[in-house]
């Protein structure tokens, strides 16, 4: 039987969010309201990462998802033609049908089952050493931790940035010409 | 790290929920509420709108959102060092040092491209 403690109710809480937006989103026929479902649901997801006591996830799931990724979501809304009247519907059903089935299955067998199929080595917990962010920053710089994909990840971005540039900038003058 | 440590957020986002329900029952209760076509028309006492009131954004939206994006990240990763600068000393200024500087790079790049500037 489950203990309604505190952490419970907020666990279920948040799961309801993050179905209840998940639901939103794919049952919204407006793609600019499915966008703010998908906000709903991914706040549900920083919720569940501050129970899974990861809040430095957390953070980075509001800014990162919630603060950038889904206003990028609600521009490329704005940039597609009917941003309202989706008049075309979807016709090829059987196919994405298949996909969400395959897709169910592989975290099926490759997720639920491994943790919650009984097996003893999903029972105990990975570490009992709580990692806090400032172990995360420490990791991030230190010799035998992860200072190279550290650098490394500044030039990806930089890549990122620039190549963002290089498309957009593109596609403007083409749309300039026109 | 425990839960209560989060209850100040928790406090914060149930007061926002309030407030914000509270804000709208307000009008809702208090407004008068009588409409009709010409008052739900986009623009009342205006010309009769011509074509869908949607229009395509132009692109230069997008590339903002996408520079704001790396920036985001970039704020990330500034984040865990920021909380353990004090135990890292110099040599966490010096990798961050590089990080940034190969940053700088492509914030130059930007610069000069003109990505800022919204002509």
């Amino acid at each position: 039987m489950i203990q309604f403690d505190f952490s419970t109710i907020a666990f279920f809480v948040f799961a309801v969010l993050t179905l209840g937006g998940a639901l939103g989103v794919v049952t919204n026929r407006n793609l600019f309201r499915g966008t703010i479902w998908l906000m709903v649901s991914l706040f549900g997801v920083a919720g569940l990462y501050v129970l899974l006591s990861a809040p430095f996830l957390a953070a980075v799931q509001v800014l990162v998802y919630i603060g950038a990724i889904a206003i990028l979501f609600t521009f490329a809304v704005m940039l597609t033609r009917s941003l309202t009247r989706l008049n075309v519907r979807y016709t090829r059903l059987w196919p994405s049908a298949l996909g969400a089935v395959l897709l169910f299955a592989m975290l099926v067998i490759g997720v639920i089952w491994p943790v919650f199929g009984g097996n003893e080595l999903y029972n105990q917990p990975i570490s009992d050493v709580v990692r806090t962010t400032t172990d995360l920053g420490v990791a991030l710089v230190s010799g035998e931790g992860y200072v190279l994909p550290f650098e490394v990840a500044s030039i990806l971005l930089t890549g990122a940035m620039i190549g963002a540039i290089v498309i957009a900038r593109d596609a403007d003058e083409e749309e300039m010409e026109q | 790290m425990t839960l209560q440590a989060f209850a100040p957020i928790g406090v914060l986002i149930i007061i926002a929920l309030i407030i914000g329900v509270i804000i709208l029952m307000i009008s809702r209760v208090f407004g008068p509420h009588n409409p009709s076509f010409r008052k739900n028309a986009p623009y009342e006492s205006g010309m009769k709108p011509i074509g869908p009131g949607t229009r395509r954004m132009p692109v230069k939206f997008y590339l903002v959102a996408v520079l704001f994006i790396i920036f985001d990240v970039e704020v990330i990763f500034f984040m865990p060092w920021a909380v353990a600068m004090r135990d890292l000393g110099v040599y966490g200024l010096i990798v961050m040092g590089v990080f940034t500087l190969i940053l700088v790079v492509g914030f130059i790049y930007e610069w000069k491209k003109g990505a800022l500037e919204w002509e």
